[in-house]
């Protein structure tokens, strides 16, 4: 009864009730689509920078990713083996050696990181296949070296030239080799392309004298949202000889740099939350205010207050949840078009994303938590609201209102 | 032997404070029994709304006390004002005060959908009351549909639904035009002596206190005349 009530309410003003919903649909569309377009572009900016070098989650020894050296190295054993292939929810596992070398052409120097990798393997977790502008990519067991592009330019060097390095071995052995450059790679971060040099594992392990060993092992989940949950259960399931970490500890930049973003958005999203909440309240306002003779003759033949409070939360609540519903249908198809076909940005911006090794596409995202991230803020925007007529009605007087 | 009354007020007064305090009502007794049809009369500003509204539990009195069917309602709380509003008292506006979206059903059984009544007695309870008050036909009109007269009708039919003790109306004549208000009158008049249900109005209207068994004068806040036909 309290249902039918509040809904006929609803529709006494046909009028306002629509503008209110109005108001609630396009800013529910508005809020989605910035929430939709601004995930998406994490999204993105998650996926070039995790699937470019560091991969969704990494294995080290105990203590590695503190103090970065070959002495924090780990043997691959049947064991570490055995629980990786039994793990839940692990797609699949790349092994790697990172160390530091100097890097020398003919001319010059420089510091740079050496990445060993499993050239066949690597290809499942990061695009470093697709990034390669010139020359080859590695094989298996190949002697020669991919080198960044901002490096090759540094050193001078290019597809067919020797690169020669040094650095210090596992337990202190000195380490040196030559190389040919068999391939440059280009990668959207500065960062990346001025010092990553990447060389077959068997080639690292020779190099650095660590045959047998590794420093990462790079992870890649089934499912690249339950990354944590994996984390969590290889964590507990390999022992606390190694570190399980995932991408956001990896690459803390990302995060610092997503929640100045986040900041800036919320400041946004705050406003037009207000815009929605000064609807529905000014609604409700003007239907207490209408509405009082009735609401003391109401409690005068005996109906209690909490009832026919509950009548205008309910009131409150259906005007918000029906907004916030068709505005998330509303939305829908936007968020599905920005999808499939992404908003191309222009010049400034495509060489400012390029810094980060993304595309120059804004892609909106459809995942179904965005859509009901909206709808349950709205939903609690109303039970907030709720609370005035609440109040109100709990200081109702029937005489002096059935008498206003 | 000590009587049975419906109602019974002892020594009841109410002053309004302010700069100037006002009694609205001062130092009234009076007793009312079942069956009876009596109209409250007297001039704007004599007291007649606020005693009613003292009797019937929507007001408090500054002192005296007021007792229910031998139910004092000087101590009850808020809620058990209301609760017992909703059991015992039948109330009639002046201005109908429907519930403008439920249809003349559904207004007629609201009172004892807050009751709780269950659905089939209330179903039937609901039309046997319409039909008493000649609306059977407009079960399914809103008020916006209904004349005044026709509101009215089916004020009294949900101020009957409760099984209240008695029903207090406060000038329900006042906006209906004659025709109305003789048919409104009559049908009340009816339901008094043939179902024997108690009525207590407040008037100014002369063919209410035309039909009246009993009519209680107040002046300046106290009863100069009580006068049972």
């Amino acid at each position: 009864m309290l249902l039918k009530l509040a809904w006929r309410n609803l529709w006494r003003n046909k009028r306002r009730t629509l503008i209110t919903l109005a108001s609630i649909f396009f800013a529910v569309i508005l809020s989605t689509f910035m929430v939709s377009l601004k995930e998406g572009f994490y999204k993105g900016m998650i996926d070039s920078m995790v699937g470019a070098f560091t991969g969704y989650a990494q294995i080290h020894a105990t203590g590695y990713w503190a103090d970065k050296t070959l002495e924090n190295s780990f043997e691959f054993n049947d064991s570490l083996a055995y629980r990786l292939k039994n793990a839940n929810g692990l797609s699949s596992y790349a092994p790697r050696v990172e160390s530091f070398a100097l890097a020398a052409s003919s001319e010059i120097t420089r510091g740079t990181m050496v990445v060993g990798i499993d050239p066949k393997k690597e290809m499942l977790h990061t695009d470093l296949q697709d990034r390669v502008i010139e020359g080859e990519y590695l094989q298996e067991k190949d002697q020669g070296a991919l080198l960044g592009e901002a490096l090759a330019k540094y050193l001078k060097v290019g597809v067919g030239d020797t690169l020669v390095l040094l650095g210090q071995g596992y337990h202190g052995a000195s380490a040196a080799g030559k190389y040919p450059i068999k391939g440059i790679v280009k990668f959207g971060s500065p960062e990346l392309s001025k010092q990553l040099v990447f060389l077959s594992l068997q080639a690292t392990q020779k190099l650095f004298d660590v045959e047998g060993r590794l420093t990462n092992l790079i992870l890649l989940p089934d499912q690249k949202s339950e990354t944590d949950e994996l984390v969590q259960s290889l964590q507990s399931s390999i022992g606390n000889g190694y570190e399980v970490m995932a991408w956001q500890e990896l690459t803390p930049e990302i995060i610092n740099m997503m929640e100045t973003e986040k900041m800036e958005g919320y400041v946004f999203m705050f406003i037009l939350y207000m815009v929605i909440s000064f609807g529905i309240f000014a609604t409700i306002l003007m239907m207490m205010a209408e509405r009082m003779h009735e609401f003391g003759v109401l409690v005068a033949v005996g109906m209690k207050r909490i009832n026919l409070a509950m009548v205008m939360i309910l009131e409150i609540l259906s005007i918000s949840i029906l907004g916030a519903f068709l505005g998330m249908l509303g939305a829908l198809p936007i968020c599905l078009y920005f999808y499939y076909y992404p908003i191309k940005l222009g010049a400034e911006l495509e060489e400012m994303v390029a810094d980060y090794g993304m595309e120059a596409v804004l892609q909106a995202s459809i995942s179904p938590n965005i859509f009901i991230q909206q709808a349950i803020i709205v939903g609690l925007i109303g039970c907030a609201i709720a609370i005035y007529p609440l109040w109100k009605i709990s200081r109702l007087d029937a005489i002096n209102a059935m008498r206003s | 032997m000590k009587k049975n009354y419906v109602i019974e007020a002892e020594n009841l007064s109410k002053i309004y404070a302010g700069v100037v305090p006002v009694k609205a009502v001062d130092e009234v007794n009076l007793q009312i029994q079942d069956n009876e049809f009596t109209a409250i009369v007297g001039p704007s500003g004599s007291g007649k709304s606020t005693l009613l509204n003292m009797i019937g539990g929507l007001d408090r009195p500054t002192s005296g006390t007021i007792k229910v069917n031998d139910i004092l309602l000087n101590g009850m709380t808020d809620n058990q004002l209301i609760n017992f509003r909703l059991h015992h008292i039948g109330f009639v506006f002046q201005s109908f005060n429907l519930i403008p979206v439920l249809t003349a059903k559904e207004n007629a059984e609201f009172i004892m959908l807050l009751q709780k009544v269950p659905l089939q007695q209330r179903e039937k309870r609901v039309m046997s009351l319409l039909k008493e008050v000649g609306l059977d036909d407009k079960l399914d009109s809103r008020p916006s549909q209904l004349s005044g007269g026709q509101q009215q009708r089916v004020a009294v039919a949900r101020a009957l639904a409760s099984k209240p003790d008695f029903v207090l109306a406060d000038e329900p004549t006042a906006n209906l035009d004659s025709k109305s208000a003789f048919n409104l009158l009559d049908i009340m008049a009816r339901l008094n002596q043939e179902e024997g249900i108690t009525f207590i109005f407040s008037t100014h209207d002369q063919r209410v206190i035309d039909r009246a068994r009993r009519v209680i004068t107040l002046e300046d806040g106290k009863i100069v005349s009580d006068e049972i036909r």
